[in-house]
């Protein structure tokens, strides 16, 4: 159904996309970074298109391959009832770990851009308020990607006489805030 | 009086004294998680721990003596809990209701404190996924006996606390904008306000 998104988007930005693709009845379109937003903003503003709503915003890890990241917009139009699935590929190293954010776009994608950069790492460069929303301050790293230790915790407080636990990197971070109290 | 009697009063005392807080325990449910719907039957009238002299909850850690633990503690929160329980006035105990409280659960990762013991001295624990309210009246009763036996983390701390009042003063927490003597003072929360 949303295959008409598909060759809107060839027909119209045809340089912008890497590749398209559908998967189980999801159509997927593989975007250059730098088109990112215009993309984005066409989806939204056409009159054939009006993605009005950003669904959800993800990262994926893959580890081992370059580039590692996959950003991945849902996007899903409410009076036209199609969705498509932009995903935009964006290397690990840290000059390269970021994307344009689409704030300016949908109020939805604070918060979630917010969420991918606490727990990925992808910088959304223009975003107004990029700070950890689910993990204190004080964490080091970025928990879900795939180099993360498992149970690799970072307490803020601990009694000096507490229980044994399965940690594997507790009081191994630098800079974590470990206070102990009695 | 000879002097086996004498020191046999101090006993008799603390242990009315402990049969009276064993029965007027004034809970505070610092309930995260799920395990909140469980403590709500176990309140109700089906289930009514009111029978068993701890009926009243308080909504201020200032005005309890029971802390039930109910539901998960993520290592963002476990300051806002350490907060709580230093608040709460001695004698204090303190049970962990389900198994995230008690362990950590099933939630073995970053974002999660293996247990509030990790954190606070904990008293009694209730396991279960959340626990049937039959377990966690048993984990009161359980909780009622160390009272009466004088074996609470709280009552090992500070001693013989009958009616002539506490032995040891440094103990006591002294209550100073959310902070507590009871911690040295390079470990007290921050002094800007901030909660985390």
């Amino acid at each position: 159904m949303a295959q008409r998104v598909l060759e809107f988007l060839q027909r119209e930005r045809p340089l912008a996309l890497a590749e398209t693709g559908s998967h189980v009845g999801d159509e997927i379109a593989v975007v250059h970074r730098e088109h990112l937003v215009e993309v984005l903003t066409l989806l939204r503003d056409h009159e054939q298109m009006r993605m009005n709503m950003l669904s959800d915003l993800t990262v994926v890890d893959y580890l081992g391959q370059t580039p590692r990241f996959e950003v991945v917009y849902q996007l899903y139009s409410i009076p036209h009832k199609h969705r498509l699935r932009v995903k935009v590929l964006v290397d690990e190293t840290p000059g390269e770990c970021w994307v344009p954010t689409a704030t300016g776009l949908w109020y939805a994608a604070n918060w979630a851009e917010r969420e991918a950069w606490d727990l990925y790492g992808v910088r959304f460069e223009g975003h107004p308020d990029l700070r950890r929303i689910l993990m204190y301050e004080e964490f080091v790293g970025h928990p879900l990607r795939k180099d993360y230790p498992q149970n690799g915790r970072q307490p803020l407080i601990r009694r000096p006489d507490a229980p044994p636990t399965d940690d594997q990197t507790t009081r191994l971070m630098p800079d974590s805030h470990d206070r102990r109290v009695s | 009086m000879t002097e086996s009697s004498a020191s046999y009063v101090p006993t008799l005392l603390q242990d009315a004294v402990n049969w009276a807080q064993k029965y007027s325990l004034f809970t505070y449910p610092f309930a995260t998680a799920c395990c909140a719907m469980e403590f709500m039957s176990t309140m109700g009238p089906r289930y009514d721990i009111a029978r068993f002299g701890a009926e009243f909850p308080r909504f201020s850690p200032r005005q309890a003596d029971l802390l039930i633990v109910i539901g998960t503690i993520t290592e963002r929160q476990a300051p806002v809990l350490r907060r709580v329980y230093d608040q709460m006035p001695d004698p204090k105990w303190v049970m962990a209701f389900g198994v995230c409280a008690s362990t950590g659960g099933f939630y073995q990762n970053y974002t999660v404190t293996p247990g509030a013991d990790q954190v606070i001295p904990v008293d009694v624990y209730v396991p279960g996924c959340p626990p049937r309210p039959e377990q966690v009246l048993d984990g009161l009763m359980t909780l009622q006996r160390r009272i009466q036996e004088h074996r609470g983390n709280c009552q090992q701390d500070i001693g013989n606390t009958a009616a002539i009042g506490y032995t040891d003063r440094r103990k006591l927490p002294v209550l100073q904008d959310g902070t507590s003597m009871t911690l040295l003072p390079d470990e007290r929360l921050p002094q800007d306000g901030r909660v985390r």
